[in-house]
């Protein structure tokens, strides 16, 4: 981790109204690197890349990113801030009234003075590399979920962005499609010289993937490391979600009265 | 007692909560309007789908409006020999309450409860969340093009609702009943007059037309982004914009067609 960092987090704490959500977290993301935020379903790690993306505020603590505390920035501030970022919605989020070219186009034709012909040729080459030239005509409604996730990728990569950032990019995608995606990721941070976060549950398709993991328990960063480090962590957590066990710290039955007593045996007895 | 206090006190401070919300976010509205005449090309996307798309049930339920009140006009008018008056009756129901009023409910029901699907769908997609993290502000890229181009759509639907629901009232006092044609027109030109009645009614209908837009992008934008949340939106904006072109007809009626200014 000797990188410089693109997005640091210190002290964060947030919190929905009054209910806590994320507690203590400190996190620093290199540039140029791959890093996931892993952790259960409702731990809090959509809720910090939001606040990475600067689309929520801290309660307390800090959140520098791109060299900007994003709750210093009034709204110019964040969106030119945004327009040095892409990123890639659960499930794709593509403007359902717009063809896929005009999709990719969006953002060429909101921030640039561009002539059609430029960006037209720039949509073709974000479309040739996450290989769906050929549907540049096709609607989102044509396309399966895999390709739909691909055509959210290039128009997040749309204006060459300096942080990517993906929501659970590889939710409720095929085997085929999930690979396809995993190593877009890979391959477009690379190319473009672009950091990635991506926050997600699915470990066997992340850890080859990435070059550090952080994992999330409860609103705090439980464990970190490199994939290498992680499967040696010994946090019993870690261990459990990584081997996907269905028991341990995360209990498998949710907290109840005694068995017998539900079943009316404990009296009998 | 006092559990129904505590309701009642909740329901009241929500419902003024929403009311000092839809406030804000008119006032944000118009403050990011530009878009949507700088793009004009945004704005007619959304006059086609609110005012063209809405073309066939606004002129089918014109012409029979003006038919029906002509038989009814004529029913009433024979018996006190005023058959002629007939063009005055159906021109002036029909421009200064029933075109604005009828067209503004249909247009609630037709192209408001579809901007609130649209806009609620989009937010229940994150597609909103994606434009707003491309830097493009969602009510300046988004709401106010169709904001406007319901607005200006209205007027435009209400005038063609009465023009077609004139032609029908000629159709059955004249061709079909034989009511003169020459004192049908000419009764009708004399008496409808341009300041009072004609802008008027296209008054009634722009404010109607603000009304049923607004009410209809801010249910959408404020939708819970679920189906229950959405449907409920829709619900809402029909139900919402039928009671507010109501109220404000009463409203706009008492202060152009009384005292001074009625004919």
């Amino acid at each position: 981790m000797a990188a410089p960092a693109i997005a640091e987090i210190e002290d964060l704490t947030f919190a929905y109204d009054r209910r806590p959500v994320l507690h203590a977290i400190r996190l620093a993301i290199p540039r140029g690197k791959v890093v996931a935020i892993m952790g259960q379903s409702g731990c809090g790690k959509t809720t910090l890349l939001r606040i990475i993306a600067a689309a929520l505020m801290p309660s307390s603590g800090r959140a520098r990113v791109l060299g900007q505390l994003t709750s210093e920035l009034d709204r110019d501030g964040l969106y030119a801030l945004r327009r040095r970022m892409g990123m890639l919605f659960q499930f794709g989020a593509l403007f359902t009234d717009m063809s896929v070219y005009d999709n990719v186009a969006f953002q060429m034709r909101e921030h640039t003075d561009l002539s059609e012909d430029t960006i037209r040729d720039l949509v073709m080459m974000k479309l040739e590399a996450v290989g769906l030239r050929g549907a540049a005509e096709l609607m989102p409604g044509e396309l399966s979920g895999g390709m739909a996730r691909r055509v959210a990728l290039a128009r997040a990569i749309a204006l060459d962005p300096q942080l990517i950032l993906y929501d659970e990019p590889f939710t409720g995608l095929d085997p085929i499609a999930l690979g396809v995606v995993a190593r877009l990721v890979r391959q477009l941070n690379d190319s473009l010289g672009a950091t990635s976060i991506i926050v997600t549950h699915d470990v066997a398709e992340t850890l080859p993937l990435v070059d550090y993991v952080y994992f999330m328990a409860d609103g705090r960063v439980v464990a970190q490391g490199t994939p290498a480090d992680v499967h040696r962590s010994g946090v019993a957590f870690v261990e459990q979600f990584v081997r996907g066990e269905i028991d341990g710290p995360v209990p498998f039955h949710y907290p109840a009265a005694g068995y017998a007593a539900d079943l009316g045996l404990a009296q009998a007895a | 007692m006092r559990a129904a206090l505590t309701h009642l006190g909740a329901a009241v401070t929500a419902g003024v909560w929403r009311l000092g919300y839809a406030t804000r976010f008119f006032g944000y509205l118009l403050w990011h309007s530009g878009t949507a005449f700088r793009r004009f090309r945004l704005t007619l996307r959304e006059i086609y789908f609110a005012g063209v798309l809405s073309l066939i049930i606004i002129l089918v339920s014109g012409l029979f409006v003006g038919m029906v009140l002509a038989l009814q006009g004529y029913e009433t008018l024979q018996r006190y020999g005023s058959s002629e008056a007939l063009g005055i009756l159906v021109a002036l129901s029909l421009v200064r309450e029933l075109g604005p009023v009828v067209a503004g409910l249909l247009f609630a029901s037709r192209a408001g409860s579809a901007i609130t699907a649209e806009i609620g769908l989009m937010k229940a997609t994150e597609q909103l969340s994606a434009m707003e993290m491309m830097a493009v502000d969602p009510v300046a890229r988004v709401v106010a093009p169709r904001f406007w181009g319901g607005v200006i759509s209205m007027p435009l639907l209400a005038a063609l609702f009465s023009a077609m629901g004139i032609f029908g009232g000629y159709l059955v006092g004249v061709v079909l009943i034989g009511v003169d044609e020459g004192a049908f027109w000419s009764q009708m030109q004399a008496a409808v007059d341009v300041r009072n009645d004609i802008l008027n009614g296209v008054i009634k209908s722009a404010v109607f037309g603000v009304a049923v837009t607004f009410i209809a992008v801010f249910e959408g934008y404020d939708a819970p982004p679920t189906a229950e949340g959405v449907s409920g939106a829709t619900t809402r904006t029909v139900v919402t914009s039928s009671l507010a072109i109501l109220a404000l007809d009463f409203v706009l009626t008492a202060l152009m067609f009384t005292g001074g200014n009625a004919k």
